[in-house]
C-alpha cells in the first residue's frame, strides 16, 4: 500500500479523503479488488520479462512490453515497479511507443517521484518544439505528473504556452492551469494572472477551456468576465460543443449578478425595439425613461445567441440553454425551450432521467409550457421504473379541470401495471390529483376504493393509505367508505394499510358507532402478533373510543393498554403509558386528563399531497445538486438578480468598435459581414466576432511549422480566398468578397482597391469589381439598384446586359467615403434578383499619395502637432525590421507615397484624404532592439488613430 | 470534471479503469454495487448515484455500465452525453461494443480515453480527428502490425484539430466519390385496446455516408420541408440558412455521421402502417386462456411490411401457451412470460395470425391485468410522414459526385394498451354497485 500513503503525502487537495481511501482500501470489501490483488502475486514472474523485455534494444519488443504494462493499468493492477525500466523509453522516437510511456508516466508519478524528474527534462525540451502539437503533447504530459517539486517548471511552462502563437497550445495551457491548481493551490494568484490574459483570447478553441479554468480556480472573480462578455456571447455558437456548456452555465451566473430581474410586475419588452437599442445612443435614453423596465441589450445578446444552440445534436448543450432561458429569459419567452427538451425524450435512459427531472422542477411552476406536449409524458411498458415515476410526477404536475378526465383514464391503465411499485407511485398521484383538482375528488376517491376489492396487496395498501389520506381531507360524510374499509381490515396484512385503517376509524369513530368496538375487540386479540405501527394505532384506537365509547370499550382499552404495558418495543411501552395517565382518571392525574377528549380528538389539519420537486427549484436546473437534490460539492449559487443594475459600462471595450470591425489583419482579406460567419448569427449588430476569427486563423498558420496545417487553417468557413497582385508603385492590393455565389445564386462578385485616382469625380475612390457568373445560365442586367445611406455618392458601372455562365468581367465603380469607414451599402440587381451587398473601405484606401520633400514635410508636420499628433512605440515584428520591409508593410496598410529621407533611420510617408484633401503624415523612426516609433500627423484624428492601429497590426506581425 | 471512469460488465465486475487525475480506489464501485442490487432489472440502477466523497454517473449500453466518477458540481448531462459518445466511438472502431471487444483491444481502448479527455475534460471527441490520432484496428492492419511492428497510432499529427472546420479531416482524396443519405423514420404509436390511437409519433433522421475528395460543400433541400417540427443537427450544419431558407447547408464530415434529426409532431395525425386485430380472454375458474392475434397492413403505398416481430408480456399466471403461428416461428419464455412472434413479412393476400391457447395455473383467478403488444417492423423505400428530398448540390469542388438517397420506416415501438375503456363516470357506477 506504498501507493496509497504516498498519495496521502503529497495529495495537497483532499488529505482527508485520501485517508477514507487508504481505509477503505486496506480492508478490501470489493471482490474485484481482493481478485485483483491475489492475481498480482502470480504475475510478478511475468514482469521480470517485461523488464527484460523494455531493455532490450528492439523496438518491436518494448512496444509489446508497453502494451502488456497498460493492459496491467486497465485491469487496475500494479505494475509501479517496472517504473525505472518505462521511464527511460520517454524520449523514444516511435511515437505509439511514446505515448504508451505518457499513459504510464501519468499513472504512476505520483508514486514514484524522484524517478519521474527523470523525465521531466524531455519534456522542457518538447516545449520549444517548432511543431505546435508536440509543444500542446508535452505540456499536456508535464502538467498531469502530479509531483509537487515540478510546481514552479509547471508555473512557468504554463505563462509561456498562454503566449503561445498556437491557439492549440494555448488551449492546452487552460487545462493545465486546472490540474496545477488542483496540485498546489498556493499558485492561484498567479494562475488567475493567466487565466485573465487567457479569457481575452479570441479563439474559439480556447474559450471554453479558459471558463472552464475559471469556473475551477477562481469562480467569484465575476469581474474578470466583463470586458470579455460580449465577446464570449458572439463567439458562442463556434466554439465546440463542451466548450458551450461550461460557458453557458458560467454566463447564468454572471447574468444573474449583473442585469436586473425581467420578471418585475409589468414589464414589457418588445421585440422590435431591441434593433433600436443597438442603433442609438439616444433612442435608448429616451426609452429607458418612457418604460418602467428595459432589459439591457448585453441580456439580450446573451439570450439571443444562445437560442440556435437549442438545435445542438448535444444534449447537454440544449439542457443547459434550456436553463438559462429558465433562469434568465423574460417569462413569455421560456415556452421556447419547450420543443428541445420534449425532443431529448427521445434520447438515451439516461438523458430522459435527467430532462424529466428537470421537466418536473419546471411544469410545477409552470404548467402551460408543458400541457400541449402531455402526451409525450405517457408511460411506456418498456420504460425503466424511475422513468415511469418521473413521468407519472409530470402528469400529475400538468392535471388541471381540463385534462384531469383524460390523465386520470391513463393512470387506470397505470394501475393494472404489473411492476407494482410503478401501481403503488400511480395511486398515490390519484391522491394528488383528488386533492389539487376538487372537481374530481369524488371521482377519485370511488376509483381508489374500488381499488380496494384489487388482488394484488400492494395496490390495496397503497389505496388504503392514501384513502386515508383523502378522508382527512374531506370532512363530510365518508361513513360508507370508512366502513367498506373496516370489511376489509382483516384480509389487508400490508402493516401501513393496517395501522391507516385503524387511525381512520378512530378518528371519525363517532361516524361508526357499531363498528370501531368490533374492529377494536379484534385487534385485542391479535395485538401481540402485529407490527409496531399497528399496536401505535391500536393503543390510539383504543384510547379514542375510551373517551367516546368508554361503556363498550373500557374494558378492552384497559386489557391492550396492560399488553402495552410490557411490550419489548419502549416506543408503545411509552405510549402506553402516556395515555393511560391521561384517559384514565386516578388520584394522580393532573390537569391534563381534563383536556384528554380535546387534546386526542381535536380536529386535525388536512396533510398536503405536494410533489417531491416542489422545493428542487432552490437549485439552478440542470445542475449535479437539483438531480440529487442536495448541494453537491462545488455547487455554486445562483445569486438573486440585484435591485439596480450594476454599471453597465463596464463591459465596454476600450477600443472604439468600428476601428476593429474594418482592421484588416495582413494576409487575410476581410469579407462582406453576411458572408463572414456562416455558422454565427452574424445577421445582426455584432460588435468582435469577426477580427475574434480572424486573428486565430491568422496566428495558427503563422505558427504551424507543417504545411498540411498551414493549409487547413487557411480554409476558413468564410471561404474566401485570397489574391494578392502586385502593382509595383503601390505594393499588393487585396480583393475581397462582396457577393458570394451561394448567396448570389451563382452570381459572386469581388472588389479592390487599385490605388488609382478616381476617373469619375476626384473626390471618389476607385474600386474595381469583378462579376463572376457561377451558374450554369446567363444572367442578365446586372445592374447597381437602391443604396444606403440614400445620399451616398456613388458612380454606378454601366448595366451589363448579359453575363454567360463561368464568364466575368472588371469593371468600375467610385465612391465618396467622405473619409470615414463606413461601409457603403447597396444592391447589386439582376434581371431577376436583388442582393443587398457592402464595401467597407480600410481607413489606408480613403488616402491618396501626396508627394512632398523632406523639408516641406517637415513644415507641414510642424503645423500638426499638439492634438494633431498621434504616436506608438512597437515592437516590430523580426521580419520588417529592415527598413525596406517596413515601408513595403506601410505603403500596402495605406495607400501613401514615400517622401525621400536623409536619415537612415527615419521612415517618412505622405497623404492625402481623397473626400476632404486633409494631409496625412505618417513617420517611422525605427529604434534599437527592434522597436520603432510611429506617429502620425493629421487633423483627421479618428482617422490618425485608426491608421496607427492598422500599421502597428502590420508592423508587429509578419 | 471526470474523474475516472469504471468499465462493469453484467456480472459486476469491473474490467477496465481509467483515471484522468489521481487514482480513485475501485472501491468506490461499492456503491454502484449495492445500487445494481436493489434494481430489480438492469435498466433500473439510478443513473446519479451520490457516495460520500464521489458521485457515480452511469450509463448502461451493450449490457455494459460506463461508471464515472465525478468529484463535484458538473451537469449530470454532460458527463452522460460524453459517456454515450465513448461508446459510440467504441462501437465506431471495433464494430461492436462488447466486453471481448474492448479487453481485446486494450491498449486502443486507452489510446482513445486518452485522447478524448484531457484532465477530465473534454478534448476530441470528433471521429474524423480521432481516427487520424488512431486508426482503428482492421484484421489486415493487425496481422500486418504483428509482422512489421508498425502501429495503430497515425504518424501524421492530426490537423483538423487546428482547422476551422474541426469535424472534418484535411487532404480527404477518393477515387469515387460518392455521398449516400438515409432517411429513417421511426413510429412511436400507443394505441388502445378498440384500435383508435391514443399518440403517435415520428421521429426520423437523416444519416449520411459521405465520401467526397477536398473540402466540398453540400446543400440539401426538402420538397416538404414545413413538415420539419423540430430539429436538431450535426455541428456542420449551418443554421443561419435553415432558419431562413429551410435549406441544408454544410461541409460534410468524411464518412458516416447522422445529419439530422427531426421530429414530425402528433398534429400531423399519422396512420399507422399496420393494425392488429386481438382476442386474449382468461375466462374465470376455468384454466385455458384463449389467443388469437391477426396482424394486417394499412396504407402502405404498395410497399411491403417486413422484418414484423411481434412481443407481449403475458401475465404472470400464465404457465404456459400453445399456439399456432399461420406463418414465422414464435417463442415463449416460461419464466419471463415473455412472447414473442417473429412474423416477418406481411403478405396483405393471407393475413399472418397466431391463435391458440394459453395454460394457467390451477386454481388460480383469472389475471386482472392485460397484456401489452409491442409490434416493430420496417418498411423499406418510404418515409411515413412523407418527407421528401428534393435535390443535393455541391459546391467548392469540380467533380461530380455519385448521389444516392434511401428512405425507410421503422416501427420504434407501437404498442397497443389493453386501456380500460371506463371514464371515470363509470368508475363512480361500479363504485355504486358496491354497496
Amino acid at each position: 500500500f506504498l501507493s496509497m500513503s504516498t498519495n496521502t503525502l503529497y495529495n495537497d487537495q483532499g488529505g482527508a479523503e485520501a485517508a477514507v481511501e487508504v481505509g477503505q482500501e486496506s480492508t478490501p470489501t470489493s471482490s474485484g479488488t481482493a481478485a485483483g490483488f491475489g492475481l498480482f502475486s502470480t504475475d510478478f514472474k511475468k514482469n521480470e520479462d517485461l523488464k527484460e523485455m523494455l531493455e532490450s534494444s528492439k523496438e518491436s519488443l518494448k512496444l509489446e512490453a508497453m502494451k502488456r504494462i497498460v493492459g496491467l493499468i486497465a485491469k487496475g493492477k500494479n505494475a509501479s515497479e517496472l517504473f525505472p525500466a518505462v521511464v527511460k523509453n520517454v524520449a523514444s522516437k516511435n511515437i505509439e511507443l511514446k505515448k504508451l510511456v505518457y499513459v504510464y508516466l501519468v499513472r504512476y508519478a505520483e508514486e514514484q517521484q524522484d524517478l519521474a524528474l527523470l523525465s521531466i527534462s524531455t519534456f522542457q525540451r518538447a516545449l520549444k518544439d517548432p511543431n505546435q502539437l508536440i509543444r500542446a503533447s508535452a505540456l499536456r504530459v508535464l502538467s498531469s505528473i502530479r509531483v509537487p517539486i515540478i510546481v514552479p517548471i509547471m508555473m512557468l511552462a504554463i505563462k509561456e504556452a498562454a503566449t503561445d502563437l498556437s491557439p492549440y497550445v494555448r488551449k492546452t495551457s487552460a487545462h493545465a492551469i486546472q490540474k496545477l491548481y488542483s496540485l498546489d493551490p498556493e499558485q492561484k494568484e498567479q494562475l488567475i494572472e493567466v487565466i485573465e490574459k487567457l479569457l481575452k483570447d479570441k479563439s474559439t478553441l480556447v474559450a471554453g477551456s479558459v471558463v472552464m479554468a475559471f469556473e475551477e480556480v477562481c469562480p467569484d472573480r465575476i469581474d474578470l468576465i466583463h470586458k470579455n462578455y460580449r465577446k464570449l456571447c458572439n463567439l458562442l455558437v463556434d466554439v465546440e460543443e463542451w466548450g458551450q456548456v461550461v460557458i453557458i452555465s458560467m454566463l447564468t451566473r454572471y447574468a444573474r449578478t449583473q442585469f436586473t430581474s425581467p420578471w418585475k410586475e409589468g414589464a414589457t419588452f418588445d421585440e422590435n425595439n431591441e434593433k433600436a437599442f443597438y442603433d442609438s445612443e439616444e433612442e435608448k435614453k429616451d426609452q429607458v425613461e418612457a418604460k418602467p423596465y428595459v432589459m439591457d441589450p448585453d441580456h439580450r445578446l446573451l439570450l439571443r445567441n444562445t437560442k440556435p444552440l437549442l438545435q445542438s445534436r448535444n444534449t447537454a448543450v440544449v439542457m443547459s440553454v434550456a436553463q438559462l432561458y429558465w433562469h434568465l429569459a423574460p417569462k413569455h419567452e421560456v415556452s421556447v425551450v419547450t420543443k428541445s427538451l420534449v425532443r431529448l425524450l427521445r434520447s438515451h435512459r439516461e438523458v430522459q432521467y435527467i430532462v424529466l427531472q428537470n421537466i418536473a422542477t419546471m411544469s410545477i411552476q409552470r404548467k402551460g409550457m408543458f400541457e400541449p406536449y402531455m402526451k409525450s409524458f405517457y408511460v411506456r411498458s418498456t420504460d425503466a421504473t424511475h422513468i415511469k415515476t418521473l413521468k407519472l410526477e409530470i402528469l400529475t404536475n400538468l392535471a388541471n379541470e381540463a385534462n384531469i378526465s383524460t390523465i386520470l383514464r391513463e393512470f387506470q391503465t397505470y394501475v393494472k401495471s404489473q411492476d407494482k411499485a410503478f401501481a403503488a407511485a400511480t395511486i398515490q398521484a390519484i391522491g394528488r390529483c383528488a386533492t389539487n383538482i376538487s372537481e374530481v375528488t369524488d371521482t377519485c376517491l370511488n376509483g381508489l376504493v374500488l381499488l380496494l376489492s384489487n388482488r394484488d396487496e400492494t395496490v390495496v395498501a397503497e389505496s388504503v393509505v392514501v384513502i386515508k389520506k383523502l378522508l382527512q381531507m374531506q370532512p363530510t360524510q365518508h361513513c360508507e367508505i370508512i366502513k367498506h374499509m373496516a370489511k376489509l381490515f382483516d384480509n389487508i396484512t400490508v402493516s401501513m394499510a393496517r395501522a391507516s385503517i385503524l387511525w381512520l376509524i378512530g378518528e371519525y369513530c363517532e361516524r361508526v358507532p357499531k363498528i370501531a368496538p368490533d374492529v377494536l375487540r379484534k385487534m385485542a386479540k391479535s395485538f401481540t402478533a402485529e407490527e409496531d405501527i399497528v399496536k401505535l394505532q391500536t393503543v390510539n384506537l383504543a384510547a379514542k373510543l375510551y373517551l367516546t365509547n368508554s361503556k363498550q370499550t373500557k374494558l378492552l382499552t384497559q386489557y391492550i393498554l396492560n399488553l402495552g404495558k410490557y411490550d419489548q418495543n419502549y416506543d408503545i411501552r411509552d405510549r402506553t403509558r402516556f395515555i393511560r395517565q391521561l384517559i384514565v382518571p386516578n388520584e394522580k392525574s393532573g390537569a391534563l386528563s381534563k383536556y384528554a377528549r380535546r387534546i386526542l380528538l381535536a380536529p386535525k389539519p388536512a396533510p398536503v399531497l405536494e410533489s417531491a420537486f416542489k422545493d428542487r427549484d432552490r437549485f439552478q436546473l440542470g445542475t449535479l445538486s437539483h438531480s440529487l437534490n442536495i448541494k453537491a460539492t462545488g455547487y455554486l449559487e445562483l445569486s438573486d438578480w440585484p435591485a439596480v443594475a450594476p454599471d453597465q459600462s463596464v463591459r465596454n471595450v476600450e477600443v472604439i468598435e468600428p476601428v476593429k470591425e474594418w482592421a484588416p489583419s495582413v494576409g487575410k482579406a476581410k469579407p462582406p459581414k453576411q458572408d463572414d460567419k456562416f455558422y454565427s448569427d452574424s445577421g445582426e449588430d455584432d460588435h468582435e466576432e469577426e477580427e475574434g476569427e480572424e486573428g486565430s486563423e491568422s496566428s495558427s498558420s503563422e505558427d504551424s511549422s507543417s504545411s498540411s496545417s498551414d493549409s487547413s487553417s487557411s480554409e476558413g468557413l468564410s471561404f474566401c480566398v485570397c489574391i494578392w497582385v502586385n502593382i509595383p508603385t503601390f505594393g499588393p492590393v487585396k480583393s475581397h468578397e462582396l457577393l458570394h455565389h451561394m448567396t448570389g445564386k451563382g452570381l459572386s462578385a469581388r472588389y479592390h482597391f487599385p490605388r488609382q485616382p478616381c476617373l469619375y469625380q476626384p473626390n471618389m475612390v476607385a474600386v474595381q469589381v469583378t462579376l463572376t457568373n457561377g451558374s450554369d445560365h446567363s444572367l442578365e442586367e446586372i445592374h447597381i439598384g437602391d443604396r444606403s445611406p440614400a445620399s451616398l455618392n456613388l458612380h454606378c458601372f454601366n448595366t451589363i446586359e448579359r453575363l454567360e455562365p463561368e464568364a466575368s468581367v472588371t469593371v468600375s465603380m467610385g465612391i465618396d467615403f467622405s473619409d470615414s469607414t463606413q461601409a457603403a451599402n447597396f444592391q447589386l440587381c439582376t434581371k431577376d434578383d436583388q442582393f443587398s451587398v457592402s464595401i467597407q473601405p480600410a481607413v489606408g484606401e480613403l488616402l491618396m499619395p501626396s508627394s512632398m520633400t523632406e523639408q516641406d514635410f517637415c513644415k507641414e508636420q510642424g503645423k500638426l502637432l499638439g492634438m494633431n499628433e498621434t504616436s506608438a512605440t512597437i515592437t516590430l515584428a523580426a521580419e520588417n525590421s529592415s527598413s525596406q520591409s517596413l515601408s513595403k508593410q506601410v505603403l500596402s496598410v495605406a495607400n501613401v507615397g514615400v517622401v525621400s529621407s536623409s536619415e537612415n533611420n527615419i521612415h517618412r510617408f505622405a497623404g492625402r484624404t481623397v473626400s476632404s484633401g486633409a494631409l496625412v503624415l505618417v513617420t517611422a523612426e525605427s529604434r534599437e532592439s527592434s522597436t520603432a516609433l510611429l506617429t502620425i500627423n493629421t487633423d483627421k484624428s479618428i482617422m490618425a488613430s485608426m491608421l496607427l492601429r492598422d500599421l502597428k497590426q502590420a508592423l508587429a506581425q509578419a | 470534471m471526470i474523474h475516472s471512469l469504471f468499465l462493469v460488465n453484467a456480472s459486476g465486475d469491473i474490467f477496465l479503469e481509467k483515471h484522468w487525475k489521481s487514482v480513485v480506489s475501485r472501491s468506490v464501485c461499492d456503491y454502484f454495487f449495492e445500487a445494481q442490487e436493489r434494481a430489480t432489472e438492469p435498466e433500473n440502477v439510478p443513473p446519479v448515484i451520490p457516495t460520500p466523497h464521489h458521485y457515480l454517473i452511469s450509463v448502461l449500453r451493450h449490457r455494459i455500465y460506463f461508471v464515472a466518477v465525478i468529484q463535484s458540481e458538473v451537469p449530470p448531462l454532460f458527463v452522460i452525453e460524453f459517456l454515450h459518445r465513448v461508446v459510440d466511438t467504441f462501437q465506431d472502431y471495433f464494430g461492436v461494443c462488447t466486453e471481448a471487444a474492448i479487453k481485446d483491444n486494450v491498449v486502443v481502448v486507452y489510446e482513445l480515453l486518452e485522447e478524448m479527455l484531457d484532465n477530465g475534460f473534454p478534448l476530441a471527441t470528433e471521429s474524423n480527428i480521432l481516427k487520424e490520432l488512431i486508426k482503428p484496428p482492421t484484421i489486415l492492419r493487425t496481422m500486418v502490425n504483428t509482422i512489421t511492428g508498425s502501429t495503430n497510432v497515425g504518424e501524421q499529427l492530426p490537423t483538423g484539430q487546428l482547422s476551422v472546420v474541426p469535424w472534418r479531416r484535411t487532404g480527404v482524396k477518393y477515387t469515387n466519390n460518392e455521398a449516400y443519405f438515409d432517411v429513417v423514420e421511426e413510429i412511436d404509436a400507443i394505441i388502445d385496446k378498440s384500435g383508435s390511437t391514443i399518440t403517435a409519433e415520428i421521429q426520423g433522421v437523416i444519416d449520411a455516408c459521405v465520401k467526397l475528395t477536398g473540402m466540398p460543400d453540400l446543400t440539401l433541400s426538402f420538397m416538404n420541408p414545413r413538415l420539419l417540427d423540430d430539429v436538431s443537427f450535426h455541428p456542420c450544419v449551418r443554421f443561419k440558412r435553415w432558419e431562413a431558407e429551410r435549406i441544408l447547408s454544410f461541409i460534410p464530415p468524411d464518412g458516416n455521421f447522422r445529419l439530422l434529426s427531426y421530429h414530425v409532431s402528433s398534429q400531423n395525425l399519422v396512420a399507422i402502417p399496420v393494425y392488429v386485430k386481438h382476442n386474449i380472454t382468461f375466462r374465470e375458474g376455468s384454466s385455458q386462456g384463449r389467443f388469437d392475434l391477426t396482424l394486417g397492413p394499412k396504407q402502405t403505398m404498395g410497399k411491403a411490411v417486413e422484418s414484423v416481430l411481434v412481443s407481449s408480456q403475458l401475465p404472470r399466471g400464465v404457465l404456459n401457451t400453445n399456439l399456432n403461428p399461420s406463418q414465422g416461428t414464435y417463442t415463449f419464455d416460461p419464466v419471463t412470460k415473455l412472447l414473442t412472434w417473429d412474423v416477418g413479412k406481411i403478405n396483405p393476400q393471407k393475413l399472418p395470425s397466431l391463435k391458440g391457447s394459453m395454460s394457467l395455473q390451477a386454481g388460480a383467478s383469472k389475471p386482472d391485468e392485460n397484456p401489452t403488444i409491442n409490434i416493430q417492423f420496417k418498411i423499406q423505400q418510404m418515409a411515413i410522414s412523407g418527407l421528401k428530398v428534393n435535390r443535393l448540390d455541391m459546391y467548392g469542388e469540380k467533380y461530380k459526385p455519385f448521389k444516392g438517397i434511401k428512405y425507410m420506416t421503422k416501427a420504434g415501438f407501437i404498442y397497443i394498451n389493453w386501456r380500460l375503456l371506463c371514464s371515470s363516470s363509470e368508475w363512480t357506477l361500479a363504485h355504486k354497485n358496491l354497496y
